[in-house]
């Protein structure tokens, strides 16, 4: 039986644009919360939209971050959209202090904690590859534009994770990552017309390859 | 400088509709054709707005929403007749990125508080629809239908107080008339608010936008009229129309003052004349 990807549903997420996505390049994939599906997913997806506790408390109380913590010991792809990039980190200050997955090493703060009016990055911003750690789905789309919306960012420890920056006003933040078999996206590519759909279309060789 | 062009789509039971001032809608077919052609047209967003949904208290159309998002990969904005959590879900299980409300924000308040607190702020858009009485500003509900005494800018200050990441602010008097934007309203959100705004009612013509950017600095600007107008005379060679309201759309009469403007014009005038980036 062919396995499916399972995008992982804890209630939030923009999941229906994201199936929509894979299905458009031909990849089949479930919405779930359940454990078998995911378990015998051939890949992970964590969505995007929704606040950073609230996720982590579902995930939680179901006890997906176990298998989620396996599946990265299995070397299963896991990718995380936006929230889901930012839930693969240790911790959060976004609302409360709260852990994250603790797959990569870093934090998720605010854009600005000195000024009282919160700042939000809604709208398209060019990524620009970090050449030197490649990501070969971003391969061609070097200073392309991708749709952002959030207004935490994620600080990485270990540099050489960091695949592509972006600037919102004057801040240079992280907008993906990737180590070995964990990918994150700051930015939506389900949203960001045909220069995101590249990235699905580079995920579906992943699994031909 | 990053701004966005949206095609903003009015929806009554599953149309297209277009109306002066909030009013006389016509229908003007399949939303579905127009979204895909702003689309391909390079829009950066995509706005659907169920008019009638606050109206007669019932929800917003996910089933039209999802056939859009199916295969247009754009973010999209979805309101009308949004007012409880579980609407939002549904709404955004549909597929649109973000939700917008005006009617339910007006009447509880803590409708907000709610949906930043379980959504996360950058997926609200409090949408303002005002209109203009003895130079003040009056929010109105129920699609321009029931006044309300709450004035823009009282309301504007407290919206961001709670933390909303944008608003979208409607001239109902400059509404489908392309007589450009209501450069009062811009003047008043520039002092007053620092958060980005999509500035929408009035255009059809370039230099509405210089008026605008002149004074102040919207995050985007929602367009109706001529897109759909301009999409309408693409296709109206054809004499088929599909769907729709037939005598308006084969008279013609009711758009002849829109001239044909797409968004790549559009786009590639804001580019040179006031240096906007898009993405395309």
């Amino acid at each position: 039986m062919k396995s499916k990807i399972a995008i992982i549903d804890y209630g939030m997420g923009n999941t229906f644009s994201i199936q929509s996505a894979l299905k458009n390049v031909g990849l089949e994939s479930v919405i779930t919360f359940k454990e078998m599906e995911i378990i015998n997913s051939k890949a992970i997806i964590l969505p995007g939209v929704g606040a950073f506790p609230k996720a982590m408390e579902k995930i939680k109380k179901k006890k997906i971050d176990k298998i989620i913590l396996q599946a990265n010991r299995d070397n299963k792809m896991i990718i995380g959209i936006c929230l889901g990039m930012q839930l693969l980190f240790e911790k959060s200050y976004e609302n409360v202090t709260t852990k994250g997955l603790g797959l990569l090493k870093g934090k998720v703060v605010n854009f600005n904690n000195d000024n009282k009016i919160k700042k939000f990055n809604v709208g398209w911003n060019k990524i620009n590859l970090n050449f030197k750690n490649k990501d070969q789905n971003l391969k061609k789309l070097d200073k392309k534009y991708m749709y952002f919306i959030h207004s935490y960012q994620v600080i990485v420890n270990e540099k050489n994770i960091e695949t592509s920056t972006s600037k919102f006003d004057s801040v240079t933040f992280t907008s993906s990552v990737k180590k070995k078999n964990i990918i994150g996206y700051q930015f939506h590519p389900e949203k960001s017309s045909k220069n995101g759909l590249l990235i699905y279309k580079s995920i579906k060789k992943l699994f031909s390859s | 400088m990053n701004l966005r062009i949206i095609p903003k789509l009015d929806i009554k039971n599953e149309n297209l509709v277009k109306g002066v001032n909030l009013e006389g809608l016509r229908s003007l077919g399949n939303p579905k054709k127009f979204a895909e052609i702003y689309y391909q047209e390079g829009a950066d967003e995509l706005i659907y707005h169920d008019v009638v949904a606050s109206l007669y208290e019932r929800n917003s159309a996910p089933e039209l929403i999802k056939k859009t998002s199916s295969n247009i990969f754009l973010p999209m904005l979805v309101g009308g007749g949004i007012n409880n959590l579980k609407e939002v879900e549904r709404v955004l299980r549909s597929g649109a990125d973000r939700i917008f409300i005006n009617t339910a924000a007006i009447d509880n308040h803590k409708f907000i508080d709610e949906i930043i607190k379980f959504f996360g702020a950058s997926t609200l858009v409090v949408s303002i629809e005002v209109i203009k009485k003895r130079e003040l500003f009056y929010c109105r509900k129920d699609f321009g239908r029931e006044q309300t005494s709450l004035e823009l800018s009282d309301w504007c200050k407290k919206i961001q107080d709670k933390g909303v990441a944008e608003i979208m602010v409607t001239s109902i008097d400059q509404e489908g008339t392309g007589k450009g934007f209501d450069l009062n309203i811009v003047k008043i959100l520039k002092k007053i608010i620092d958060i980005p705004y999509i500035l929408n009612g009035g255009f059809s013509e370039l230099k509405h936008f210089g008026e605008v950017l002149d004074i102040d600095k919207p995050s985007a600007f929602a367009i109706s009229s001529v897109f759909h107008y301009n999409y309408l005379k693409k296709i109206s060679d054809k004499k088929n129309y599909s769907d729709g309201n037939f005598v308006f759309l084969n008279q013609k009469s009711g758009y002849n003052n829109f001239k044909p403007l797409s968004i790549r014009k559009i786009k590639k005038f804001l580019n040179k004349k006031f240096s906007a980036q898009f993405k395309d």
